[in-house]
Order: structure tokens, then C-alpha cells, then sequence
């Protein structure tokens, strides 16, 4: 144990004594000879120096460039000696890194100017395009797109000849573009290829870039540089029409998933559900439960906790949506403005228990890291959530399409819909019926409830916000049918995300409301109406 | 005509309806006024204030039961006209401030001047004068009613798509309140009043008087529901209420009928809301929230729906009840009672509390007066319609 200990100690000493022997040698020379240009305090020198020390790929240039930068660097004209005072107070000799204790009499902070400001944080970007992080790197990469300083070329020259990294070649290609595109010295065919390469990029910092570019510029470059503006601009409104068409996909999903459940007890039993927004929020809640539980106890299962918490979620809100319609519902068949009331005092009786059970205040939700994070396609960005929940949607659409279509229960549920009474002659129990139609629209909100909990906020009040939403789906895309809720949830979702932009978020939904209510007068009975003698009933 | 169709519309328990409201308008002032404070039966001014209150709700749900209870229309969006009303007059009590605001400028309401509004915006105009007001009251919620009737009535939306685009509506108008570039106060709505017709909102004097006024407009808007609901119109809407297709093909035009009673539902709304604000000093967005319209027609259906003087009653006892309970160390389980309430009054007691008195006392006297019959028959026919029999 001992010696294993004494053996590793020499096997370190033996390292930094060979590192020292390699390293120091080679570079103290040219590396102290920069150093001491601090003392000469000329700012041509100190800019001189900031350069040669950001090249040398000494261990050293970080702490000193930054020293410089918060004025903590300090110079001794006489004995030319320069001093880094660390954070901490240490103070230490910035050619060497020897500990020093403390600062000589005449020694003063390295000044600077505006100009040379923007040289030393050019050069801190230089440095990390160095960094061993490639993140770190890219990141640096990056950020010389925006900063474009000339004084940066050489650095981001040798880093694009050492990068082997993909991207990071691509951003410190394009910087070095945007560098040149600024250099009023470089020759117009570099800048043409420059232009090309900001074209490329085609987003809105591209076209930011290429607008600031100044009058100057030679006559071929300015119209290379214009016809990039206009492809550039062509192309962002492209992809912002794309981008409203996914945002408008994804609220339309949001919305068929909270409405495709009212729009099954509303089609089959003519029951206006006010507390079906509660019914999504039991189902959020239930998703908290499962978590709760899983990090107390199972933290390992995380990742699967919404997949547990969906059949939990259905059972839930599918079992209270039954016990509702036993105990209540059933007693009001006929009397649907009564039933409006009646769900309506239900769901102020939910929230409350709710909010006395978990309290009034947002419940955290995490999201599974299958669902966290987001990718990009051309110049959106796609999360993984919204994703998620637009696929959730769909397949509980199909799967709710096929089950209407296949099961013995869908067979008895599309009847009593069309005609209650015939569909009692003809042997079917209507009210077993509809208490599983009420369980399954109910359940459905549930696991609406597990999907919304991934976007919104778990609170008492979930359920509310989404209530008239769904109300507006149902009613324009008509009861006829689940396909009328899916054309009706899509239309909205997008209609509201395309006059968004143009009106603003309040007064886009305004429009759509109003927009509803006038298309109510042309179709009073939505997109997708019943026909025949069931509309009366 | 006209004493005709009050002698005919106002048989006993109306009568007595009017007097105690009369009564009660004409005491609670006297006692709050006339009485040295702290005796037994002096009425304290923030009880004035809070009857004031009530009497306006009641307002509102006669409103409510004259389009529910007698034409079948369940309005989702009443308070949106309510709140209308409220803020017209909320406008001319704004207004009548002048520089006594926070920031002094004699034109602009002090939201406009924090907002950076130039100058009055043009809806803003005339509301320095009382009778512009007063008609705005009247106007702005019953040319929304109209238009909105108009429509509605015309392409034939009922039953649960006219609650649901009622709601819709007042949601909408919600939205657009909220904003501050509306003009209307965004968020914080119009409140720091100071003057009505040249009187101190906040004196003992003017709340006694605005509650004697709620209590004679709830008269008044008691004796027009009648009026309307015992003349040959009113048979019409109950027939509309009970048959609608039966009633067009008899040669009724149904929509005119409902776009009528609907356009008077509002107006009288809007006249409760116009009373409403300065007896409680403000006026915001958040009366437009859906819930508001919703716990109103509960008003109406726990004091009995379709007898007019239930509605009434119900909008006082529900709202007492509110008070009661929220104010005491039940106020957590408040959501609960109410909740509770749409629940079992619509399932153990569809006709209310007048409305089953009423049954009850009819199946006492199984000899019946004359015009007990007559309103017994109304009371009847309450159930939905079942156009399929």
C-alpha cells in the first residue's frame, strides 16, 4: 500500500519534471519577450503583445488575456516585469507563473482603450477556439460570426486548419467569411466567396450580417450581396411559413387530443360535459402521482413513468367519468342545458378537491429525457415534446377510429348515435352504453391530461383552460363524426398560429372566436352535421 | 292598454313581491340614514352597499329567467351585457373625475395618461354627459344582443351551440378587455370614482339612493318581465320555449320573437351592471369571465326557473350564501357548496324553490283560484320538448 503510494508519487514527479523540461524551455523566450511589451504601456505594444500571447498556445495567455481584460493586470516599467493579480488576491508573475508576494511599488494596471477592448475579447474568443471542449470551441466558433473582428483571421485561420470537427468547421468557415466580408482590404473574389458562404447559412443572422454590410463595398460584391439578401429573405419567409404551419400542427394536436373526448359524449349522448377540462387535469395529476412515487421509490424508471402513468391516467378519469354518469348524468338524459349546469357545478367540485388535496400552487412534471431536448430542420426547431404529442394524438385518433369501427362496443355506440331509440328496439342497452361511452370519452381526457402535463402547467385551473377551446372544436368541426373534430382541431390550431404573427395572441384568438361564431351561423351545426331525423333528437 | 296588462300580469304573489322590495328600498336607507349608528336597527352603509349589490344581481337574473325561463334560451354570456352596462357607466363616472386624478390631466382617466394615450380615444367621447351614458347603458348591450341575436336567431342555433357561442362571446370579450390598448383599463379595469351627478360615491347619501334606485329598477324591470310573459307575446315564447319547430310552422316568426326578448334580456343587464359599478367602485375584465355568466344562471335555477320572482329571490340567496361562507372560516369549501348546488338543484329540484313551493301548494288546494291554475299550467311545461312524440 505504502510503496504503491510512493511509486505513483514518482511516477507524477517524473511527469511534471519532463513536461517542465519540454515545455518552459521552448517557449521562454519569444513568450517573456511578448510579456514585457506590457510594461512598455503603449497600446500599439500591449495590442502586439495580446496578439503573439493569444498565439502561443502558452498555458499561461488564458489568465493573463483575462487579467487584461478585468484589470488585473499590472506592469513594472523598471524591472519590466508583468503581474497577474488572481481573483483570490494571489499574485503571481505572469512570465513565469512563480508566486510573487507582493505587487513592486511603481507597478500600474495595464491600460486600455476602446479599441484594444475589442482585440482582447477578440482574443479571449481566440483562445477558446483552441479550448480542448468542443462544445467550448464551437460555441467560440460561433460567436466570431457576430463579433467579425479582423484582428481574429489569423487565429481562426490556424483553428480552421486544426478543427476536425464537422460543425465547428462550418462556423469557423462561416466566420471567416463574415470576417473577410467586413475586411476592407480583401479582394472582391474573396468576397464573393464569402457571400456565397453567408448565403448558405440563409438565416436571419446571415441576413442581419449581410444588411449591415456598409455602402462602400465594390459594385459586384454590393450585388452579390443584394440578390443574397433577397434568396435569403424569400427563404426565411419560406421557413417562417413552415415553422406556423409545425406550431399550428402541434395546438391543432393539442387541441383534437383535449376535444376528441367531448366530441364522443357529446356526438353519442348529446351531453355537454362542462367538466371535461377536469377530467384532463385528473389525468395531469395522476401523471404527478406516478412520478412522485417514482422518484421516491423507483427513481431508475423515470424515463418510463408517463408510460406507466397513461393507463393509470384512463383508468382514472375513465372510472370517475363512469361513477359521473351513473350517479348524475343518466338522471338528466333529455335535459341537456340542465346537464350543462350540473357537469359545470362537477367541475367546480373537482378543482377544489384537487386544489385541497395537492394544494393551489403549479405541481412539477418532469419531462422523460426521451422527451426533453429539440432538433433542428432547416431554420426551425422541432422539441421533442410537441413531436411526441403530435404522434400520441394521432395514434389515439387512429386507435379511437378503429375501435369505433371494429369493436362490438364502437358497432353499439355509432347506433345509439344515430338513432337512440331504434338502436333500443333493436336489443342494444343503451345506457350500458352510454356509461362506457361516457368512461372512455373520459379517459380519454385523462390521458390527454398525461400528454398536456408534458407542456403546461399542472395546476387546478388546467382543466379550464382548455374547456372552451375544445368547445370551439366541437361545435365547428360538428358532431357527425371524429373526422369533423380532427379537420376542426387542425383548421383552428393552424388558422390560429397563421394570424398570430399578423394580429398579435390575443387578438388572434379573438378573431377565431369571432370567426367561429360567425361560421356557426352559416353551419349551425359545424363542418361535419348529422344529417336527417338524429339532429332533432 | 297599458293598466290593462298590468292589472292582468300582476296577480297577488307579484303584488307582494313589489311591495317588499319597495319596502326594503325605502327602509334600509331610512334605517341606515335616520338612525343614530350603533343602535339595533340601524343598517350599516357597507351593508347598504352590499344589499345594493344583490338587488342589481337580482336584476340580472330576471333578466336571465325572462330569455330562459319563458323562451328556452340558455344565455352562457349574460354578464358579458352586464359588464357592458358597467362599463358604460364606469366611462362617465371615469370621466366625471376630471383632474382630480392621480396625474391631474383634466381630459385623459389616469390609465390613459400611464398608458401614453395622446388623446381621448373617440369611443370615449360624450361620456362626460350623464344621458350619453345612460343611453350607452341601454344601447351597448342591446345592439350587441341584437346583432348577435340576429344572427343566431336567424340560422337557427339552439339549444346547446347558442349557450356554447354565448360563452364563446363573453371569453372573447374577455380577451379583448384584458388589453390595454383597448381603452378600456386593460387588466385593472375603471375604479377610483369620485362623483356621480355631482354626488360623493362614497357618501352614506348617494349609496342610500343608489340602492333605492336598484330596488326601483328591479321593480320596474320586475313589472316589464310580466308585462312581457302574461301578454299574448309571452304565450308565444313559452310556445317557442316548448315546440320551437311547432310554433314556426303555426305560422309564428320564431326568430323575431327570441331576437325581441333576447335584445330586452340584454338591456336589462346592462341596466343591473350600470347600477352595480358605483355601488361597488369598480369595474374590470374579470366580469366578463365565463364562470360569472355560469353562477348566474345557477341564481336562476335555485330560486325557480321561469317564475320571475324565484329568480330574483335565488340571485339573493346564493349570493348571500357567497358572502356568508367566504367571508367565514368555511370559505375553502365554498367552491364545494356551489358546486354542490348546480348539482343537486338541478337534480332533485328543477323548478327551484318557487317553483316546487309553487307545485306543492297547488296539489294543498286542490280547488285552485283561477289564476293560480293559470301559472300552475306554466309551471308545468317546463320539461324539455320532445319534438319526437
Amino acid at each position: 500500500m505504502f510503496a504503491n503510494c510512493i511509486d505513483r508519487f514518482r511516477a507524477l514527479f517524473l511527469s511534471i519534471l519532463l513536461l517542465s523540461c519540454f515545455v518552459l524551455p521552448a517557449m521562454a523566450g519569444p513568450f517573456e519577450d511578448s510579456v514585457a511589451k506590457f510594461a512598455n504601456d503603449e497600446f500599439s505594444d500591449t495590442e502586439d503583445a495580446v496578439g503573439e500571447i493569444a498565439s502561443s498556445g502558452n498555458p499561461l495567455a488564458s489568465p493573463i488575456i483575462s487579467a487584461l481584460q478585468d484589470g488585473r493586470l499590472s506592469a513594472d516599467p523598471d524591472s519590466k516585469k508583468v503581474f497577474i493579480t488572481q481573483p483570490d488576491g494571489k499574485i503571481i508573475d505572469a512570465a513565469t507563473g512563480a508566486a510573487v508576494d507582493k505587487l513592486p511599488d511603481n507597478a500600474a494596471a495595464v491600460r486600455l482603450n476602446n479599441r484594444l477592448r475589442r482585440t482582447v475579447d477578440a482574443a479571449v474568443g481566440g483562445l477558446t477556439l483552441m479550448s480542448s471542449d468542443p462544445a467550448k470551441r464551437l460555441s467560440a466558433a460561433q460567436s466570431v460570426l457576430k463579433s467579425h473582428e479582423e484582428s481574429m483571421l489569423p487565429t481562426v485561420d490556424s483553428a480552421l486548419a486544426k478543427e476536425t470537427n464537422k460543425s465547428t468547421r462550418q462556423a469557423l468557415a462561416e466566420g471567416r467569411a463574415a470576417i473577410i466580408l467586413f475586411k476592407s482590404d480583401a479582394s472582391d473574389s474573396d468576397k464573393l466567396d464569402a457571400v456565397a458562404v453567408i448565403k448558405a447559412r440563409g438565416d436571419q443572422e446571415a441576413l442581419a450580417l449581410l444588411t449591415s454590410l456598409d455602402a462602400g463595398q465594390p459594385p459586384l460584391v454590393a450585388k452579390a450581396a443584394a440578390s443574397a439578401i433577397s434568396s435569403i429573405q424569400s427563404n426565411l419567409a419560406l421557413w417562417s411559413t413552415v415553422q406556423n404551419a409545425w406550431y399550428g400542427l402541434s395546438l391543432g394536436s393539442v387541441l383534437l387530443l383535449a376535444a376528441i373526448g367531448l366530441a364522443i359524449t357529446f356526438g353519442v349522448m348529446g351531453v355537454i360535459n362542462m367538466a371535461h377540462g377536469e377530467m384532463v387535469m385528473l389525468g395531469a395529476y395522476t401523471t404527478f402521482a406516478v412520478q412522485e412515487v417514482i422518484r421516491t421509490s423507483y427513481p431508475g424508471l423515470f424515463d418510463y413513468s408517463l408510460l406507466i402513468a397513461l393507463p393509470l391516467a384512463f383508468l382514472v378519469a375513465g372510472g370517475i367519468g363512469v361513477l359521473i354518469e351513473r350517479s348524475i348524468i343518466r338522471f338528466l338524459y333529455g335535459r341537456p342545458l340542465e346537464t350543462l349546469l350540473a357537469t359545470w357545478g362537477l367541475s367546480l367540485v373537482l378543482q377544489q378537491a384537487v386544489r385541497t388535496l395537492f394544494g393551489p400552487t403549479n405541481r412539477e412534471v418532469g419531462n422523460p429525457s426521451w422527451m426533453s431536448g429539440a432538433f433542428e430542420v432547416g431554420q426551425i426547431t422541432i422539441t421533442y415534446n410537441r413531436l411526441w404529442i403530435f404522434c400520441f394524438t394521432l395514434a389515439v385518433f387512429a386507435i379511437l377510429l378503429a375501435m369505433l369501427r371494429y369493436t362490438a362496443l364502437g358497432l353499439e355506440m355509432r347506433a345509439v348515435t344515430q338513432n337512440r331509440r331504434m338502436a333500443a328496439s333493436m336489443g342494444i342497452a343503451t345506457s350500458r352504453v352510454d356509461a362506457l361511452t361516457f368512461g372512455l370519452g373520459s379517459g380519454i381526457a385523462g390521458i390527454a391530461g398525461v400528454a398536456l402535463s408534458q407542456i403546461d402547467n399542472v395546476s387546478p385551473n388546467l382543466g379550464q383552460s382548455y374547456i372552451i377551446d375544445s368547445f370551439m372544436v366541437v361545435v365547428f368541426g360538428g358532431v357527425g363524426n371524429l373526422w369533423g373534430t380532427l379537420v376542426g382541431a387542425f383548421t383552428l390550431g393552424i388558422a390560429n398560429k397563421f394570424l398570430e404573427p399578423v394580429a398579435g395572441a390575443v387578438l388572434g384568438k379573438i378573431a377565431i372566436l369571432v370567426l367561429i361564431i360567425l361560421f356557426i351561423q352559416k353551419r349551425p351545426r359545424g363542418l361535419f352535421a348529422l344529417k336527417g331525423r338524429a339532429v332533432e333528437a | 292598454m297599458t293598466p290593462h296588462i298590468l292589472t292582468r300580469s300582476l296577480d297577488r304573489a307579484a303584488a307582494t313581491f313589489i311591495l317588499i322590495v319597495a319596502a326594503l328600498g325605502i327602509l334600509i336607507p331610512l334605517s341606515n340614514l335616520l338612525l343614530p349608528q350603533g343602535s339595533m336597527f340601524q343598517v350599516p352603509t357597507y351593508l347598504v352597499a352590499l344589499w345594493g349589490k344583490y338587488v342589481c344581481y337580482a336584476i340580472l337574473a330576471l333578466s336571465i329567467d325572462l330569455i330562459w325561463g319563458y323562451c328556452g334560451i340558455l344565455s352562457l354570456g349574460h354578464g358579458a351585457f352586464f359588464a357592458l352596462g358597467g362599463y358604460a357607466m364606469g366611462m362617465y363616472l371615469m370621466r366625471q373625475i376630471g383632474s382630480r386624478g392621480v396625474y391631474g390631466n383634466p381630459l385623459l382617466p389616469d390609465f390613459m395618461v400611464f398608458l401614453n394615450y395622446p388623446k381621448l380615444p373617440w369611443y370615449w367621447h360624450g361620456f362626460d354627459m350623464f344621458w350619453f351614458a345612460a343611453l350607452m347603458v341601454l344601447l351597448a348591450p342591446g345592439l350587441l344582443a341584437f346583432c348577435f341575436g340576429w344572427l343566431a336567431f336567424r340560422s337557427r342555433v339552439t339549444g346547446v351551440y347558442l349557450s356554447i357561442i354565448t360563452q364563446a362571446m363573453t371569453y372573447a370579450l374577455l380577451l379583448a378587455f384584458f388589453r390595454n390598448d383597448f381603452g378600456f383599463g386593460g387588466n385593472n379595469g375603471l375604479t377610483d370614482f369620485k362623483d356621480i351627478l355631482g354626488f360623493n360615491v362614497q357618501a352614506e347619501g348617494t349609496r342610500c339612493a343608489l340602492f333605492l334606485l336598484s330596488c326601483l329598477a328591479l321593480i320596474i324591470a320586475f313589472v316589464i318581465c310580466r308585462a312581457v310573459v302574461s301578454s299574448k307575446l309571452g304565450k308565444v315564447l313559452i310556445a317557442v320555449r316548448d315546440a320551437e319547430s311547432r310554433t314556426r310552422f303555426l305560422g309564428y316568426r320564431v326568430e323575431t320573437y327570441k331576437l325581441f326578448v333576447f335584445t330586452l334580456s340584454a338591456c336589462m343587464a346592462g341596466v343591473a351592471g350600470a347600477l352595480y359599478v358605483p355601488q361597488v367602485g369598480i369595474i374590470n375584465p374579470s366580469e366578463f369571465a365565463p364562470g360569472n355568466s355560469i353562477e348566474a344562471v345557477i341564481w336562476v335555477a335555485v330560486g325557480g326557473r321561469g317564475t320571475l320572482i324565484g329568480a330574483a329571490l335565488g340571485a339573493v340567496v346564493v349570493n348571500y350564501a357567497k358572502t356568508y361562507f367566504t367571508s367565514g372560516p368555511l370559505a375553502p369549501y365554498w367552491l364545494f357548496m356551489l358546486g354542490a348546488m348546480f348539482i343537486l338543484v338541478t337534480l332533485l329540484l328543477p323548478k327551484g324553490i318557487i317553483g316546487t313551493f309553487n307545485s306543492w301548494r297547488d296539489k294543498q288546494r286542490s280547488a285552485a283560484i283561477e289564476a293560480d291554475k293559470e301559472s300552475a299550467a306554466r309551471e308545468d311545461g317546463i320539461g324539455e320538448p320532445n319534438p319526437a312524440e
